[in-house]
């Protein structure tokens, strides 16, 4: 059977997260399940299933010239005052 | 108007079914998908036998006799198919006795959990139908035994039975397989009390530990 990767968006206006993985043997039923497993408690109000062997995963050996020149401060948002009203930016 | 022992016994039973297939399911993701399944039946049972009198009492002190389910409910689990098979074919019931009930408070809640069940049961019906020549055997072998049990279902409710064969023809019609007529109704034995020794089997594993310890508690 096929795995699945399940993102679950938990609110209106919040992306869709990373859940859990799953088997099932098509997108259809990996669905229910995904609602059986990650949804159950209200948690969400919409999910996606992806074929686990679709995504593309950068490498760990891929590491520092992905990520290591990442140590610029003024790359980050951080200068702005976040306006009210926008809990979620 | 639902008749709370009748369909509280049907969800306690079927519930109690559902529940055998924990550690056995086919994967771990169905054992958790039928176990969401049997605590929606057991969450609406409990409701429902809750306005004929003490839940507890009414699920582990009543004998077989005393008990009101229908006939289709306490057959056995059997394979996957035939416990897939007799969720559709009940569940379908059940969604269209709460639809019609839309003043009844627990037919207002159970209806949106087991259109749920009715979709679940309904797609497994059609991947097993339409998958390998083994699961369509033992599918086609399903719908034959639980078929005849179906009518006994609207005995009372003749009104649900045109909507309950227009979903459950559609479902089967997509899954390839064909239960041919369904034959007429021998009574209501199960609403009367006269099961198949089957119930005696799940209620003799449901009652084991109340009837041995009364009144024991977690």
């Amino acid at each position: 059977m096929t795995l699945w990767e399940v993102f679950v968006r938990p609110r209106r206006g919040l992306a869709h997260t990373h859940a859990g993985s799953l088997h099932a043997p098509d997108a259809e039923m990996a669905l229910r399940h995904a609602r059986d497993l990650f949804t159950r408690r209200q948690e969400g109000v919409s999910i996606w299933v992806v074929p686990a062997e679709q995504i593309t995963a950068s490498s760990p050996d891929e590491k520092d010239p992905f990520f290591a020149p990442a140590d610029k401060p003024y790359r980050h948002p951080t200068f702005y005052e976040v306006p009210e009203g926008v809990p979620h930016l | 108007m639902i008749d709370p022992l009748a369909v509280g016994d049907d969800c306690l039973v079927l519930s109690q079914q559902l529940s055998g297939w924990i550690t056995r399911a086919p994967t771990l993701e169905e054992e958790v998908a039928l176990a969401n399944l049997a605590l929606d039946l057991l969450g609406q049972a409990r409701m429902l036998l809750s306005r004929v009198g003490d839940e507890d009492e009414l699920a582990y002190l009543r004998d077989p006799p005393q008990f009101r389910n229908c006939l289709l409910v306490e057959q056995p689990n059997g394979d996957f198919a035939a416990t897939v098979l007799r969720h559709l074919l009940y569940t379908s019931f059940l969604y269209e006795l709460y639809a019609a009930n839309p003043d009844d408070e627990v037919a207002a809640k159970g209806v949106k959990e087991i259109a749920y069940h009715r979709d679940y049961a309904g797609l497994w019906t059609v991947r097993l139908g339409r998958g390998t020549e083994e699961s369509h055997r033992r599918s086609a072998g399903a719908l034959g035994a639980l078929w005849p049990y179906t009518a006994e279902l609207f005995v009372t409710e003749p009104g649900l039975l045109a909507p309950w064969r227009a979903h459950v023809g559609r479902v089967l019609a997509e899954a390839g397989l064909d239960p041919g007529e369904m034959p007429p109704a021998d009574g209501t034995p199960g609403r009367d009390g006269r099961h198949t020794p089957h119930l005696t089997e799940i209620l003799a594993e449901m009652q084991s530990l109340h009837r041995e310890h009364p009144g024991v508690r977690w």
